[in-house]
């Protein structure tokens, strides 16, 4: 308690009392959404761990199976195929989006006309629904006749890839959109901490003699680290989640070429109703987002560096 | 700094183009729309392929219930977190660390992971099939509680101390202190929640079926589906489901950029 003059007597009836209505009143302001966030989020996620250990298509009974489902996941080429793509996906989508989303950052960074002009449209495709921009992107990338090939072709291209139609090129179209598509809302984290770095230290660098290489790469950089930090553990989250973009664009598909993890869980649960084998692969899932979120973590303090300016 | 705005326009084009051409292809026969080069403005433009979309599909019904949708949600999500977010950045009780660990903790953990045992959860209480499942599942936000709570921290305590001292309780404080003055947080979240529901894919992909229940996004998608080879038509169809979150992120984009900048999260 911080608050007015400490009791003499911290123990009397009436000083517990009033910490009781204090603790009411907190509780009043937070039960609405408390009350909420638990039975619909806070017990579901407790259960899933539950449901993973079971086999239940949802009507008939549920019957214990242990680590069945995880042993079944060895044999599921599917579910490997999954994996992979998944790992493939956040493999190219985290590090080339946060590269674009810097350069665009430092770009708009410099004392140009119109700057929130071009931080409008960079952003904009951020907030467009994925089911448009995926259906948008699609038709660009048509292979037969869309204008990209098209505009291939004109260039003298005898044999465009057949994008998002190809085994081979299905997943990079997908990177592709997905980097297009988020890259202005992290250039926007970036923007932020790029104008939080004192100006100074710039100045001293040049004092120094640094070049813009030098400043960039020894002040800027460096500066960086704490939003960079936040940004791959954000880009990485969001991108084992990938599934709308995909369903969209290529259905998975050529064949399995772009099934993702949450695709698969998807479809086992939705239309094999198998519930707790999926649920299994979303535990898989899950174990991956925190694995990699912790490893990221005990990684900070090697390279990420807070001022203490 | 010619090569800076050379880039920077280029960069422009590059995110902007897909947009012109849809505009462009939605205004197009079917025939023209990959006739190469691209004529980007149609000789003669069919502006009645924006009526003839409304007609295929049930597109209004879609258009109405994403609207409803985004209304509900969006307002239940910025007055519950509101609310909390008082009491997390302002009121001290016993367990708040603890309980606000765990929103943030949910917030890392994909929803995709507890998934099923939602569907399991509205199954049981009848509300598969229903908007009611949507608005309990998006109403009650982690995210929301701490965007505001990151705010409302930096509102000054001397402030709320002296509302204490001339007798205002705290719900006297939320209203006519802490709400006034947090009214740029209060639409930060309001975009952000109403971007989020309008996009919304997934979840009515997973508990909407009756097609009188459909949000515009499944809307499109059955359009896609049943009219692949007309590609004007799914131009314009797509072009108006982005028209409302265009409106309102150019209305209230300061906001939003000022949102993701202090706090950067969501995704």
């Amino acid at each position: 308690m911080k608050l007015g003059v400490k009791a003499a007597h911290p123990n009397t009836p009436s000083k517990r009392r009033k910490e009781l209505r204090k603790n009411l009143i907190a509780y009043s302001f937070i039960l609405p959404n408390l009350l909420g966030f638990a039975i619909f989020t806070l017990v579901p996620m407790v259960f899933s761990l539950g449901l993973a250990l079971t086999s239940w298509d949802g009507a008939n009974q549920v019957s214990w199976v242990g680590l069945q489902n995880f042993k079944d996941l060895l044999d599921d080429s599917t579910f490997r195929i999954s994996l992979e793509n998944t790992l493939w996906y956040v493999g190219g989508t985290v590090p080339l989006t946060m590269v674009c989303a810097l350069g665009l950052a430092v770009l708009l960074n410099q004392p140009i006309r119109g700057r929130n002009l071009f931080r409008t449209i960079y952003f904009f495709p951020y907030v467009a629904s994925l089911v448009a921009v995926a259906v948008v992107w699609n038709m660009l990338f048509f292979p037969s006749a869309g204008p990209v090939n098209e505009f291939l072709r004109a260039l003298g291209v005898a044999n465009p890839p057949r994008w998002s139609a190809s085994v081979d090129w299905a997943m990079p179209t997908v990177i592709m959109a997905s980097i297009w598509r988020n890259m202005g809302y992290y250039m926007i984290i970036y923007l932020a901490a790029l104008q939080g770095i004192p100006s100074i230290l710039y100045e001293a660098a040049a004092i120094d003699g640094a070049n813009a290489w030098q400043k960039f790469r020894y002040v800027t950089v460096p500066m960086l680290t704490p939003a960079t930090f936040f940004i791959s553990i954000m880009l990485t989250i969001t991108s084992f989640k990938v599934f709308d973009l995909i369903l969209v664009m290529t259905n998975g598909g050529p064949g399995r070429a772009t099934n993702v993890l949450v695709m698969h869980t998807y479809n086992t649960a939705f239309r094999q109703f198998k519930f707790g084998y999926s649920s299994a692969i979303a535990m898989v899932l899950f174990a991956l987002v925190m694995i990699i979120t912790i490893v990221q973590f005990t990684m900070e303090r090697r390279w990420v560096e807070y001022s203490q300016l | 700094m010619a090569l800076t705005y050379i880039l920077l326009i280029a960069l422009a084009l590059i995110m902007l183009l897909p947009f012109i051409w849809m505009f462009s292809a939605s205004l197009k026969l079917d025939k023209d729309v990959f006739r190469f080069p691209i004529a980007w403005i149609p000789q003669n433009p069919q502006w009645s392929n924006y009526q003839t979309i409304w007609t295929r599909i049930p597109f209004l019904t879609f258009f109405y219930n994403s609207l409803k949708l985004t209304a509900i949600i969006t307002f239940l999500q910025v007055a519950t977190s509101s609310f909390a977010a008082y009491a997390f950045a302002k009121l001290e009780f016993r367990g708040r660390n603890i309980l606000f660990l765990a929103y943030i903790a949910s917030i890392a953990v994909p929803w995709q992971v507890y998934m099923i045992p939602q569907f399991i959860l509205m199954r049981e209480l009848g509300l598969v099939d229903n908007h009611m499942s949507l608005i309990l599942l998006q109403a009650f936000t982690a995210f929301g509680v701490f965007l505001l709570r990151q705010f409302f921290i930096s509102v000054p305590n001397e402030l709320l101390d002296a509302a204490r001292i001339d007798g205002l309780s705290e719900y006297g404080i939320y209203f006519r202190i802490m709400l006034p003055m947090s009214k740029p947080a209060l639409a930060t979240l309001t975009i952000f929640s109403a971007v989020f529901v309008w996009n919304d894919f997934m979840g009515p992909l997973i508990y909407l079926h009756s097609e009188s229940l459909k949000t515009i996004q499944l809307g499109l998608r059955m359009f896609i589906q049943q009219y692949s080879a007309d590609y004007s038509l799914i131009m314009a169809a797509s072009l108006v489901s982005v028209i409302p979150v265009a409106i309102l992120f150019l209305a209230f984009q300061r906001y939003f950029v000022e949102g993701i900048g202090t706090s950067g999260i969501k995704g």
